[in-house]
C-alpha cells in the first residue's frame, strides 16, 4: 500500500527550495479558512504556536491536551535557549551555518531540505517572539544578548534565563489565548487524544477521553495535526514530564501513519542520578559545570568510602585517562557512554551506584569558592535541593538521562505523513534533527513548524478538501468510539495484582539497560523477548482500580503505557535493523578504536520508517527505507577534536 | 523514615470530603514528597484502595502543576518552591503531616487533592498578550530594551501559573498572579499599545471569576514558587488607576 | 456602565476608596493626639484650643461630616470587601499557616470593627458626654470656656474608661500598623525597594500613635496631670 516514499522535496537549489515552494503552493481563501475545522493535539511550543497561528489566520481550531492548561506543556522545562542565525554578534553566523552545524550535529542522518529551511526561518521566530513580549536576556544597548552552546563556534543562542523555554511557551500560550477569545480556537484542556479516525483513508478526526469526566468524544476535522512530543518516558525515568506520552503518535502509527527511526534517542550526560527505586523524575545540570569540574570513580569496585577519603592515587579521572585531548569536555554522547561503563564495573558512586563524582574540589582551590559560585552558583542550589548536599564541601554526583527523542512519526517537506491530511509537527515528528539534536535546537524547531511552516504548507492538504468533513455519525467514528471504550474498560476489569507503575518502571529499567546509552544486537535481542512477555503480563495482571467515568489517574497511566509496552518493542527492531552507530544510537559492534560512533554511509543514510503491521497483536512492522539525499554537504566522520 | 499522613479525600465535587489517615513507612529522606505519595498510592493500590489522586507533571518546579497544601503551606514548607521541589527531609521523622487541595472559590475541587484552575487561563485570555500576528513582526533588533526594563520583565514573567499565590492568599485573591502578567507587558515597548485596555479587561476577568481582593497581606509573594514581588500589585493598582482615568478622559 | 463607575465596582477601585478615606482618618487620627497633647501643657492650653475648634462654627460642621462620610466610606467598603473575600473560600482550610502575612494584617476588620465601637463609646463620653454624669457638674474656667482638661482628666480617672481606651488605642495602633503602609501598596505608591521600608515606618507610626494616645490615661492615673477643678 505505501510505494516509495515521498519526502515531496521541493526542486531547485538548497537556499531557493522554501522560497519556490512557498511561491507555488496552493492556497485557502480567506473567505473558505472557515469553513475548515482543524484539530491540533499538543500545545507545547509547536501545538500552541500551529493552533494560535492557524486560528489568527481564520481557521477554526480545535486545541486538545491533557494539561490542565495549554501553558504546561513539557516545552516550558527547556532551559537552555533558542538558536537563530542573526549573526547579531558579528562572528560570521549564516543561514548556511546554521544548517551545517544541524545537520553535522544530528550526524547526517536528518533531510537537507527540510534543516536548510529550519536554519531559514529560525531568524522570524526571534522577531516573531520579540513583538509577543518574550523578555529575552538583553544587554546594556538594549540589543539582543547572544550565549554560545555545544557544537557550534559562534555565539547564536537567545535566552531568557534559565527558563527560555518557559517564556517562549506563554508567548505561544498567550497568542494562543488571544485565539480562544476571539473565539477561533476551542481549547480542550485535560483530554487524551486515544485514538485517530480515518476516513477513505484521510485523518479526518479523533477520539478523545477527558480526564476529568472520562467522557469518550469523537471529533471530525478536515486535518489532524500531532504536536504531541517526544516518547522519551518509554524509559520511565527521563527529564521529560511526567504525563509525557507516545499515545497520540503511536495510535496514528497503528492506524498507518509511518513511524520514523524510533531508535534515536538523546541522552543528557549530566543529571542528577537515580536516589532511590521511588524515583520518578530525572532533573537536568547544565552540561557547563563541565568546564570546571572534573569527572572520577574510584579505581576499585565497591569503595564505599566517602568521597574525601578516597586518596588521588585511587581515583581513577576516567575522561581524562580515555579521552586525553578533551578530557572532561569530551562530546555528550562519548561521556554518557563511559559513564555507563564505570558503573557496570561496579564502580559507580551513590546509594544506587548509577553515579559518577564532578568534583570542583580542584577549581575551587584553583580559582576560588566565590569564583565557583559566580558562575554556577544556582545549580549548586538546585543540586543541594534535590539531593540536600553541598556541591561545595563534596563532589556532585551526576549521570546521563533520557532527555529529547529525535525519531517521529514520518513527515514528508509539507510535514505531512503518508497518511493525507495528517500532519505532524515539533519533537513528535523526525524530521530536523537526524541522529542527535544540538542543544537550543529543540525549541527552534518546534515554533518553526507552528509560526512559520505548517501554516504554509497545511492549505496544500486542504484546499482540494473543502466540504469533505465527515460527521461523526459516520461508522469510522463509532467503531473508533467502540474500541477506546473497549479498551479503557478492558483494563479496569483485569483487577489483576501490579500497578500499572510497576510495569512501567520495569519496562523502563529493561529498556534503559538494552536500548539506552549503547546497545548490541544480543541486548535487543534479549529486550525482544522479554517485552511481549511484558505486555501480555500486564493485560494480565495490570491492576486499574476506580472507574472509567471520572478523574482516573491510574487509568491514564494505564492507556500510556500499555501503549509503551507496545512501542518499545518497535524502538529495539529499529535499533537492532540500524546496524552502524550514529548521534545518540550507539551500536557496540560498531565504533572506531576510539570509541566514537561509527557510521556506515554506504548502507544506512537513510531514514528507517515502519508500517504497522497485523490486526490487534504486535507482528513484526515492515520497513520502508528513504534514501536522504546529499546534494550540498558531504558527509564526514563527526569529529569536535 | 515514617510520617502520619492526613489526606484530603473526596470522590467528587458533590460529595464531602474529609481527612483520611495513612502511614508513610520506610521512606528514604531523599524522596521528594510527591514520590512519597506515590509510594503511599503503590501501597493504596496494593490493599485494593483507589489511591489519591494529586495533580503534578514536571516535577521540577517549572510547570506549575503541583498544587498542594502542605501543613497549612501552598506548596509546603521549602519556600521558595513548588510541592514538587520539596523533599521528606525537611520533616521530622514521625511527624503528621496534613494534605489539601489547594482551596478558593474559583478553583472547584475535582476529586481529592485535584483542582481545575481554569480561571488563571481566562484571565488570561482577557487581555493578557500581545496581538502580534506571525508574519508581521518587525526585526528583532529594532526597538532597542533598555536591559533593565527586559530583566525586570522577565522577573514578572517567571510567573509558573500554579496559584498558589490565590491558594495562600488569606482573601482567596489572584492579584499576584494578575499584576505579574499586567507588569511583565507593561514593562516591554511591545506591549505599550495595549496597555490600557490590557489591565482594565483583566482586572474585570479577575474580578468576575470570584477571587478576593487583596488586602496586602503579602503572603502571596511568600509562597511563591518563582518568588514574584508584591510590588508588582502596587504596579497594578497603578497601572489600572491610570487606564482607568484615560479610559474615563476619552483616550 | 461609565468609565468611573466600573472602577469603583472593581477590586482595585474598592482598594483605592479605602486607602484614600484611610489617609484622610490618619490625617485626623495626627490632628486630634496633637491636640489632645496639649494637655500636658496645662489647662489653658487644651481650653482654648477646644474653644478655637467651636468658634469654627459651621466649618467644624463640615470637617465633622467630611470625617463622617469617610468613616462611612471606609467601613462600607472595607465591611463589602470582607464579604467577598469570605465568600472567596466557602471551603476553608482544616490547618492554615501564615508565612508572612502578620497577625496585624489578617485582622484588620476585627481591629477596625472594634475601633469602631471605641469612637462610638469615644463620642458619647466626651463629645456628647451623655456617659458620664459628673461632667455637668464642671463649671467653665477661669476665662468662662467649656473646662475640657478637667472633664479629660475627671474621665481618665476611672479605671475602665482608661482601659477600654488603652485598649481601643491599642486596637488602633494595631489597625494602623498594616494599614500605614497599606495605603502606599493600594495606591500603588510603592515598590519593591520601598515595600519594606514602608512595612517598617508603618509600624513605627502606628506604635508612636499608641504611645502619645496611651500616654494621656496613663499620666492622668499616675496623677502626673491632675484635674484644675474639684468637683
Amino acid at each position: 500500500m505505501i510505494g516509495n516514499l515521498d519526502a515531496r522535496t521541493p526542486h531547485g537549489p538548497l537556499a531557493q527550495k522554501w522560497t519556490n515552494h512557498k511561491d507555488h503552493a496552493r492556497l485557502v481563501a480567506p473567505n473558505n479558512r472557515r469553513k475548515f475545522e482543524i484539530i491540533v493535539v499538543g500545545s507545547g511550543l509547536a501545538g500552541g504556536s500551529a493552533a494560535a497561528t492557524l486560528g489568527e489566520l481564520g481557521y477554526n481550531v480545535k486545541c486538545f491536551c491533557y494539561q490542565d492548561s495549554p501553558r504546561r506543556a513539557h516545552s516550558i522545562a527547556a532551559q537552555g535557549g533558542i538558536n537563530a542565525a542573526k549573526n547579531y554578534q558579528n562572528d560570521g553566523d549564516s543561514v548556511f551555518r546554521l544548517f551545517y552545524d544541524t545537520i553535522k550535529g544530528g550526524d547526517f542522518r536528518a533531510r537537507e531540505a527540510n534543516v536548510y529551511r529550519l536554519a531559514e526561518v529560525s531568524n522570524l521566530i526571534i522577531d516573531q517572539c520579540v513583538e509577543q513580549g518574550v523578555p529575552f536576556a538583553r544587554e546594556y544597548s538594549g540589543l539582543l544578548a547572544n550565549r554560545s552552546f555545544g557544537g557550534a563556534q559562534v555565539s547564536r543562542t537567545f535566552y531568557a534565563r534559565g527558563q527560555t523555554g518557559q517564556q517562549l511557551l506563554l508567548g505561544a500560550y498567550q497568542a494562543l489565548c488571544r485565539q480562544i477569545a476571539a473565539g477561533t480556537v476551542k481549547m480542550f484542556p485535560q483530554t487524551e487524544m486515544l485514538d485517530l479516525v480515518l476516513v477513505d483513508g484521510h485523518a479526518k478526526g479523533i477520539i478523545t477521553r477527558s480526564l476529568v469526566t472520562g467522557k469518550i468524544e469523537a471529533h471530525a476535522g478536515d486535518a489532524v495535526v500531532l504536536a504531541t512530543g517526544g516518547y522519551g518516558n518509554v524509559f520511565y525515568l527521563s527529564t521529560n514530564a511526567r504525563g509525557c506520552n507516545v499515545t497520540a503518535t503511536y495510535r496514528a502509527y497503528k492506524k498507518g501513519a509511518l513511524f520514523a527511526n524510533p531508535c534515536f534517542t538523546q541522552i543528557h550526560p549530566t543529571c542528577i542520578p537515580v536516589s532511590g527505586e521511588n524515583q520518578s523524575k530525572l532533573t537536568l545540570m547544565s552540561e557547563s559545570l563541565r568546564n570546571d569540574g572534573r569527572v572520577w570513580v574510584p579505581k576499585q569496585a565497591g569503595d564505599q568510602r566517602p568521597p574525601a577519603q578516597i586518596p588521588e592515587t585511587e581515583r581513577d579521572y576516567y575522561l581524562e585517562r580515555k579521552y586525553p585531548s578533551f578530557g572532561n569536555l569530551a562530546p555528550r554522547d562519548i561521556s554518557s557512554r563511559a559513564a555507563k561503563e564505570v558503573c557496570d564495573e561496579g564502580r559507580g558512586v551513590g546509594e544506587s551506584g548509577r553515579g559518577v563524582y564532578l568534583d570542583f574540589a580542584d577549581a575551587i582551590a584553583r580559582l576560588g569558592e566565590s569564583t565557583i559560585r559566580e558562575r554556577y552558583g544556582n545549580l549548586f542550589h538546585i543540586y543541594e535541593k534535590i539531593t540536600g548536599e553541598n556541591a561545595y564541601r563534596r563532589p556532585m554526583r551526576i549521570y546521563p538521562a533520557v532527555h529529547y527523542t529525535m525519531g517521529g512519526l514520518w513527515v514528508d517537506y509539507n510535514l505531512m505523513s503518508n497518511v493525507p491530511g495528517l500532519h505532524v509537527i515539533g519533537e513528535a515528528n523526525f524530521s530536523d534533527h537526524g541522529a542527535n539534536r544540538l542543544g537550543a535546537s529543540a525549541l527552534m524547531q518546534g515554533l518553526a513548524d507552528g509560526y512559520f511552516v505548517l501554516p504554509y504548507t497545511l492549505p496544500a492538504y486542504l484546499a482540494p478538501q473543502i466540504g469533505k468533513r465527515p460527521s461523526v455519525d459516520r461508522p469510522e467514528f463509532r467503531e473508533a468510539e467502540d474500541d477506546v471504550r473497549a479498551r479503557t474498560g478492558k483494563m479496569l476489569a483485569i483487577n489483576g495484582t501490579r500497578s500499572v507503575d510497576s510495569f512501567h518502571r520495569e519496562l523502563g529499567l529493561l529498556l534503559w539497560d538494552k536500548c539506552g546509552m549503547a546497545r548490541n544486537a544480543d541486548g535487543l535481542r534479549e529486550a525482544l523477548a522479554r517485552i511481549p512477555q511484558l505486555r501480555e503480563e500486564f493485560w494480565r495482571d495490570v491492576r486499574v482500580l476506580g472507574e472509567g467515568e471520572a478523574l482516573n489517574q491510574s487509568l491514564e497511566r494505564a492507556g500510556r503505557v500499555a501503549d509503551f509496552l507496545e512501542f518499545a518493542e518497535l524502538m529495539c527492531t529499529d535499533a537492532l535493523s540500524r546496524d552502524e552507530s550514529c548521534g545518540g544510537h550507539f551500536r557496540e559492534e560498531h565504533q572506531t578504536p576510539d570509541g566514537e560512533a561509527l557510521r556506515d554511509d554506504e548502507n544506512f543514510a537513510d531514514v528507517f520508517a515502519w508500517e504497522y503491521q497485523g490486526n490487534g497483536s504486535v507482528a513484526a512492522p515492515k520497513l520502508h527505507r528513504e534514501q536522504l539525499v546529499f546534494e550540498t554537504v558531504q558527509l564526514t566522520q563527526r569529529s569536535y577534536k | 523514615m515514617r510520617f502520619k499522613l492526613k489526606v484530603w479525600r473526596q470522590k467528587n465535587p458533590k460529595t464531602k470530603g474529609k481527612l483520611v489517615e495513612y502511614q508513610a513507612t520506610n521512606v528514604s529522606p531523599n524522596t521528594s514528597f510527591l514520590e512519597m505519595l506515590d509510594v503511599v498510592n503503590e501501597g493504596l493500590i496494593a490493599k485494593g484502595e483507589e489511591p489519591i489522586a494529586f495533580d503534578s507533571d514536571c516535577r521540577e518546579g517549572i510547570c506549575g502543576t503541583c498544587s498542594l497544601t502542605i501543613n497549612g503551606e501552598a506548596h509546603g514548607p521549602d519556600h521558595p518552591g513548588a510541592a514538587c521541589e520539596v523533599y521528606m527531609r525537611r520533616f521530622k521523622d514521625g511527624a503528621t503531616i496534613i494534605v489539601e487541595p489547594f482551596r478558593a472559590k474559583p478553583f472547584p475541587l475535582i476529586k481529592d487533592l485535584v483542582v481545575d484552575r481554569s480561571a488563571l487561563d481566562r484571565i488570561v485570555q482577557a487581555g493578557g498578550f500581545v496581538a502580534a500576528r506571525a508574519g508581521s513582526a518587525p526585526e528583532a533588533n529594532a526597538t532597542l530594551v533598555p536591559k533593565q526594563d527586559a530583566d525586570r520583565a522577565m522577573e514578572a514573567a517567571a510567573c509558573i501559573g500554579c496559584g498558589a499565590c490565590a491558594a495562600a492568599c488569606p482573601n482567596a485573591s489572584a492579584m499576584l498572579f494578575t499584576a505579574a502578567k499586567v507588569s511583565h507587558l507593561a514593562f516591554l515597548p511591545q506591549g505599550q499599545p495595549e496597555r490600557t485596555s490590557r489591565v482594565l479587561k483583566m482586572v474585570t476577568a479577575m474580578d468576575a471569576e470570584g477571587f478576593g481582593n487583596c488586602t496586602n497581606t503579602y503572603e502571596c509573594e511568600a509562597v511563591c514558587p518563582a518568588q514574584i514581588s508584591a510590588s508588582y500589585i502596587a504596579k497594578l493598582n497603578r497601572e489600572y488607576a491610570v487606564a482607568s482615568f484615560r479610559r474615563k478622559a476619552g483616550e | 456602565m461609565t468609565a468611573s463607575s466600573s472602577f469603583f465596582r472593581s477590586s482595585v477601585g474598592k482598594k483605592f476608596i479605602v486607602a484614600i478615606t484611610g489617609v484622610v482618618l490618619i490625617g485626623f487620627v495626627v490632628g486630634h493626639l496633637l491636640g489632645n497633647l496639649q494637655i500636658f501643657l496645662g489647662q489653658d492650653w487644651v481650653n482654648s484650643y477646644a474653644e478655637h475648634l467651636r468658634q469654627l462654627g459651621p466649618v467644624l460642621w463640615i470637617i465633622r461630616a467630611f470625617l463622617l462620610l469617610n468613616v462611612l466610606l471606609h467601613i462600607f467598603y472595607t465591611i463589602s470587601l470582607a464579604l467577598e473575600n469570605r465568600r472567596a473560600r466557602p471551603v476553608s482550610y482544616k490547618r492554615k499557616e501564615h508565612v508572612k502575612a502578620t497577625f496585624a494584617s489578617r485582622s484588620m476588620a476585627l481591629s477596625g470593627l472594634i475601633v469602631l465601637a471605641f469612637i462610638l463609646y469615644h463620642l458619647a463620653h466626651f463629645t456628647a458626654r451623655v456617659t458620664d454624669p459628673r461632667f455637668l457638674l464642671l463649671k467653665a474656667d477661669p476665662l468662662n470656656r467649656y473646662d475640657v482638661y478637667s472633664m479629660m482628666v475627671y474621665g481618665f480617672q476611672n479605671y475602665f474608661v482608661s482601659g477600654f481606651y488603652v485598649l481601643g488605642m491599642f486596637l488602633l495602633a494595631l489597625h494602623l500598623s498594616h494599614g500605614t503602609s497599606s495605603f502606599f501598596q493600594s495606591l500603588g505608591l510603592n515598590d519593591k525597594k520601598l515595600t519594606p521600608r514602608l512595612a517598617t515606618g508603618g509600624r513605627i507610626f502606628a506604635w508612636l500613635i499608641f504611645i502619645g494616645y496611651s500616654s494621656i490615661p496613663v499620666a492622668v492615673l499616675l496623677h502626673l496631670v491632675k484635674p484644675a477643678q474639684q468637683l
